[in-house]
């Protein structure tokens, strides 16, 4: 048993990996961010940072390191540690008195040429209930947020599920090895008001209302029999009125 | 036919929505009054005796005429806000009023009687330093308008310029009056400050400079507060430093120095610190002034003196006296002078200007609100009695913006708030029971259900029954009486005590918070201004925040709203607790906040009083809670780690989420910070406490329900781009939840300028903007569904929602600029919802949710008829029967407030700007209210005739039967 435990502990098993939006993976672990000039396709790494603490004071430490890479398509990767026996225990512990389950990234920017002239100050923080995240086998989703130019200005992580129902988590096993999803999103842009399929549209049923004979007839040809009839009460109404008119002319 | 059956739907859709007034509706559930603001210059019309036109320029760049015999207004003429309508000086002369405008942009010319614009002319550029109405050989012909570096004269009866001159010497000189004296010259004075002063003299046929002399006054700092010109063209001023008074005749050429009277000589003294005003008068602008002054020597200290032949010499002496004014009828000009009489009244008494005597039998007694703030203006009206005795009537205005008009002897003809012009926030209460509604409501309360036996509660039934029918009997008899009455008489008599909440609670009372401090109690249905209480030393930049910490809902308890008075620069804020019904303040003990709070939280957790507890977080994120009772502290302990609070910091674009810990302590559990290079946060703003929404989903065409995803912490956060340039600003949209930290949604629209308006509510938000390409506004709409299943039908849980919500988005061109947006809000929120969006133009449009649908479709198809979606058209119609205040429009809207009633299809609605109109919409027609031509004589009618038709026909069959067993 003991030496299981060393042997996971040398080997460090880089854990689950996704990836967003398909790119060759290139790894460069230990590239610091602030000198990748020359590499802007090739991304660089934020280390991803938990804390979590029976006392509910906070005291981060690494989780594993975000792969992330700029440009048009953002993508990035995450490669982890597993959970150390005592990190588990504590977890565990955690979870029992409904503590916090914090995680933090480096305020930073997607865009490489960015880095330069921006080093990361402070932290983006949040957080999940513990023991959702024991419940749910360590199986988290991560979402980092960009603002439009690239910069993350948020992050997000819940577990799936997400609810803390009570369930014992008995096998170690489960607690071990983080089963993370990994996105980054940017803002979507927001819809205009479509006036050019809406007046295609009006063109469209224009042109049918054009082909449809019916419709074609003309103003006379429509109302023909209104005018008609309104054309005789107006004469009768007229050569009814005249004879009085025409008698004090005449007088 | 596709064309055909697109028209049909949205004739059909607009069936649903149509919501107009009737004709004999107006004025039944609404109304509106106008206020001015804070008056600037007022000037009575002397003109004729008989004249009741009262001009007045206000703070608020609006220029009127008000009936001085009610107080209403004749005319009202409202300019555009900020520096370009301001009103910089009001002359009067006959029928005519004469305003700059602008600081010195325009200068017009009103006909008083009907309000028309006589003339208009545009000045030239440079800023406004005085006016005056130039008169030749007793007839007043011109005004002159000096600016910074020019002075030009103007023809009075048709606005053209007559001449222009540049000042000599314009940049080290700071020309501040003009004084003529009717002689064909006009004195342009000047100063250099601690230095000399400067007098050019024009000449009014053509602007020729006669004469420019220079005068040493090393002690002066500027003309205008200190100078005045008295008798036959002297300058005079008053220096507080030296203790004297300095005379200079502006005519003459020898003299080249001031003459300095020390005040000692006249056993006066300046109070240190006090700047001392002179207030000279000069009845005809065509005629020198009177020789006649006052000079105010401290707060409460004026004196009338007297300047003949080169001595001045004291009249009369008034201390104390708060304020001093002149006025002249005919040829007669009167000083009134008020007094301190005691603690709470204040005597005014009118003087003859020339000798200083009183005048027999003036007195008029001005009694100060308790709850007003002290007088600060006084404006005289002056005229001559049959038996040619002067009779007065005066106007006061005080700090909190109460026009008072009165007459002799202390009969208060008319009082006009004036602090209405400025709310800042408000709040609707529920109006409580009767005595008797109370008495069966406290029949039925849980003490005495315990308490008592089975007897006594019978007892108790009966007496509170008795008194029910008591009290029936007394309204019946109030019906009998009223009704013998005139009809006029009757109506206008709301007070306090026979306040009761209605059937419907469509009756309220509207507290409203002023810019000034003052708070008012209105009872929403007529209008009437029932308590009023103004709050001293308040900031003229503080910020409100207006909390009901509890309804009128736990009947023994008195309602209690909690008033956030917080200065912006310092952010100190204060609490002022308050009874909503009565406007008494509360004896509560109030905790002191010597931090600056920057949030405040209502928590449903309420004490054994049934007061909701208030958090306020401080700038070290320390709680206080209030109130902090032992049980409310139990309470938070308990419930401490569900309590969780976000924070703002615009300057830095952070979002902060922080939870309550069980010592009352904070933490920080999530944070976002948006870069302030790119976009700065405009707004942040959540759903509305009191919100209720009443179907959890959507039913589809195919029946399917698509559900809404309804979190209640969710936050609507608005960016804007710092870059403006046309093509590159956007603005930014982010939904956030407010105890994770989680980015729900981020949406940003492009070629998008501020300023944004936005309502948040169930699972939509709703947003204008600027579209920045296209040059106009354009509305554009969120919504939020879970999809098909709701995660967790029972109940919401920011911390378990793994999924994220689907957000539908689609924006519509609106064909007209916006003041404010709103969002109506019933009782239960079965009713359709409408958006109330007020216009510049002063209307209110009620706009259908329903036109603002992502859903809309762009092609029609059988299952969105189904649905009954409008078909997807860019261009947001705006109906002329959708305003829902007719032709009562509201200046300057620039908030409106939605509050529910009993009745679920009645919403009630007060926007507030310069003006206050107060109305009910109903977004879905009346469906739960009989009309008001129902026919009940019909109806009845049918029913009795059916019943006894059917009596007749059962007797008939009866004997038929019979008939028939015989044969």
């Amino acid at each position: 048993m003991a030496t299981i435990r060393i042997l996971s502990r040398i080997l460090s098993v880089l854990s689950t990996v996704t990836l967003l939006w398909t790119q060759s993976g290139e790894c460069n672990n230990g590239r610091r961010s602030g000198d990748a000039v020359d590499t802007d396709f090739s991304g660089f790494s934020v280390p991803l940072e938990h804390s979590f603490e029976v006392d509910d004071v906070p005291r981060f430490h690494l989780r594993g390191a975000l792969q992330l890479r700029g440009g048009r398509e953002n993508s990035v990767y995450l490669s982890q540690n597993q959970l150390s026996e005592k990190d588990r225990s504590t977890l565990k512990d955690v979870a029992a008195v409904d503590g916090l389950y914090r995680i933090r990234v480096p305020r930073v920017s997607l865009q490489v040429d960015r880095q330069t002239e921006r080093q990361s100050e402070g932290y983006l923080t949040t957080f999940v209930r513990a023991c959702s995240l024991v419940e749910s086998h360590l199986s988290d989703v991560i979402t980092l947020h960009t603002d439009v130019s690239g910069y993350i200005i948020g992050i997000s992580i819940v577990t799936i599920p997400g609810s803390c129902r009570g369930i014992e988590v008995e096998d170690e096993v489960d607690l071990e090895v983080f089963n993370s999803t990994i996105s980054v999103v940017a803002p979507v842009t927001a819809p205009a008001p479509e006036t050019a399929p809406y007046i295609e549209r009006m063109e469209q049923e224009m042109e049918k209302k054009g082909k449809n004979p019916q419709e074609q007839k003309s103003f006379f040809a429509k109302y023909w029999y209104l005018i008609l009839g309104g054309a005789v009460f107006l004469m009768a109404t007229s050569s009814a009125q005249t004879p009085p008119g025409g008698a004090r002319e005449q007088s | 036919m596709a064309w055909l059956v697109v028209r049909l739907a949205i004739s059909v859709s607009l069936l649903y929505a149509a919501s107009a007034v009737f004709e004999d509706q107006v004025g039944k559930f609404d109304w509106r009054q106008q206020f001015i603001g804070k008056v600037r210059f007022a000037l009575f019309d002397t003109h004729s005796q008989a004249s009741k036109k009262l001009l007045v320029a206000t703070d608020k760049n609006v220029f009127a005429s008000l009936n001085s015999r009610t107080g209403d207004l004749f005319w009202r003429h409202v300019d555009k806000t900020g520096p370009e309508g301001h009103i910089d000086a009001l002359l009067m002369y006959g029928q005519d009023a004469v305003v700059v405008v602008g600081n010195g942009r325009l200068l017009r010319s009103w006909e008083t009687t009907v309000g028309g614009l006589k003339w208009e002319t545009v000045l030239d550029t440079g800023s406004f330093q005085a006016a005056a109405l130039v008169g030749v050989q007793d007839l007043v012909k011109y005004v002159a308008v000096l600016k910074k570096s020019a002075i030009s004269l103007h023809d009075l009866s048709s606005g053209s310029q007559i001449w222009v001159e540049n000042l000599p010497d314009s940049d080290s000189v700071q020309y501040q009056t003009i004084y003529s004296g009717g002689n064909g010259v006009v004195f342009v004075l000047g100063v250099v400050p601690n230095s000399h002063i400067v007098i050019v003299e024009y000449k009014i046929e053509d602007g020729e400079i006669m004469n420019k002399k220079s005068v040493e006054a090393v002690w002066m700092s500027s003309l205008e507060s200190s100078c005045a010109v008295v008798s036959s063209g002297i300058l005079l001023c008053v220096d507080q430093i030296t203790q004297s008074l300095y005379t200079l005749p502006l005519q003459s050429a020898e003299q080249t120095e001031m003459r300095q009277i020390h005040l000692q000589m006249l056993d006066l003294e300046v109070v240190s610190g006090f700047r001392p005003v002179l207030t000279s008068t000069q009845p005809n602008p065509a005629q020198p002034p009177l020789s006649e002054f006052f000079l105010q020597l401290s707060p409460d200290h004026h004196i009338l003196l007297q300047f003949i032949d080169g001595l001045i010499a004291p009249l009369r002496d008034f201390n104390p006296s708060y304020l001093a004014a002149f006025a002249t009828s005919g040829e007669r000009t009167v000083a009134a002078v008020m007094s301190p009489k005691n603690d709470t009244a204040c005597s005014i008494n009118l003087f003859s200007a020339d000798t200083g005597r009183r005048h027999l039998d003036t007195t008029i007694i001005y009694h100060m609100d308790p709850n007003g703030g002290k007088p600060n203006r006084l404006y005289v009206h002056a005229f001559l009695k049959k038996d040619d005795s002067v009779g007065y009537r005066v106007m006061v205005q005080t700090e909190d913006l109460t026009l008072t008009f009165l007459q002799q002897p202390g009969r208060v003809v008319w009082m006009r708030e004036e602090a209405l012009a400025d709310v800042v926030t408000m709040e609707m209460v529920d109006l409580p029971f009767t005595g008797t509604q109370a008495e069966l409501e406290g029949e039925f309360g849980k003490k005495a259900a315990i308490q008592d036996g089975l007897l006594p509660m019978v007892l108790k039934r009966l007496s509170s029954q008795f008194i029910l029918l008591q009290a029936w009997l007394a309204h019946l008899w109030k019906l009998f009486y009223d009704a013998r009455k005139p009809h006029s008489s009757v109506k206008n008599d709301v007070t306090i005590d026979i306040l009761s909440r209605d059937e419907f609670n469509l009756q309220k009372m509207m507290l409203m918070v002023t810019a000034s401090g003052k708070l008012f109690g209105i009872d929403s249905k007529s209008g009437t201004i029932l308590w009023k209480q103004y709050l001293e030393n308040i900031q003229p930049n503080s910020v409100f925040k207006l909390i009901v910490q509890r309804t009128t809902a736990h009947f023994p308890h008195p309602p209690q709203c909690t008033l956030l008075i917080k200065n912006k620069d310092t952010g100190l804020g204060s609490l002022y607790v308050f009874n909503p019904i009565f406007g008494k303040k509360s004896q509560i003990s109030v905790p002191a906040l010597p931090r600056p709070v920057i949030q405040t939280l209502l928590l449903p957790v309420i004490d054994q009083d049934y007061a909701k507890v208030l958090l306020l977080i401080d700038d070290q994120y320390k709680v206080t809670a209030f109130p902090s009772t032992k049980n409310v502290l139990q309470q938070l302990q308990d419930t401490a780690s569900s309590i969780f609070f976000y924070l703002v910091d615009s300057s830095q674009g952070k979002l902060s989420g922080f939870r309550l810990r069980k010592d009352l302590s904070t933490e920080l559990i999530w944070e976002v910070v948006i870069p302030t290079e790119v976009q700065e946060i405009v707004a942040v703003k959540g759903k509305r406490a009191n919100e209720h929404v009443h179907s959890q989903g959507r039913v589809m065409g195919d029946r399917s329900v698509l559900y809404k995803y309804l979190n209640p912490n969710l936050l609507a956060v608005i960016t804007e781009s710092t870059d403006t340039h046309q093509e590159r600003s956007f603005v930014g949209i982010f939904l956030i939840d407010g105890v994770t930290g989680r980015i729900v949604h981020e949406a940003v629209q492009r070629k998008a300028r501020g300023p944004v308006h936005f309502v948040h509510s169930e699972n939509w938000v709703v947003y204008v903007y600027w579209n920045s390409k296209f040059r106009r506004n354009e509305f554009s709409v969120l919504e939020l569904f879970e999809g098909a299943e709701l995660y967790n039908s029972t109940v919401f849980s920011s911390l378990d929602r793994p999924y994220a919500p689907q957000v539908l988005q689609q924006s519509y061109i609106f064909p007209a600029p916006i003041n404010t947006l709103e969002a109506t809000l019933t009782e239960k929120g079965i009713t359709s919802r409408h958006l109330l969006v007020g216009l510049p133009s002063g209307n209110i449009l009620s706009l259908p949710k329903m036109f603002l649908d992502p859903r809309r479709p762009e092609l029609v198809s059988e299952q969105s008829r189904e649905e009954n979606l409008i078909p997807y058209a860019p261009e947001m119609p705006i109906r002329e029967e959708w305003f829902i205040n007719y032709n009562q429009t509201v200046s300057r809207v620039r908030g409106i407030y939605t509050a529910p009633s009993g009745l679920e299809s009645t919403c009630l609605v007060v926007a507030y700007g310069l003006d206050i109109y107060q109305t009910r919409v109903f977004p879905s027609k009346q469906f739960d209210v009989l009309k008001d031509d129902y026919d009940y004589i019909l109806i009845s009618s049918v029913l009795f005739g059916l019943f006894f038709a059917t009596m007749i026909s059962k007797r008939l069959a009866e004997v038929k039967l019979l008939n028939r067993a015989w044969r």
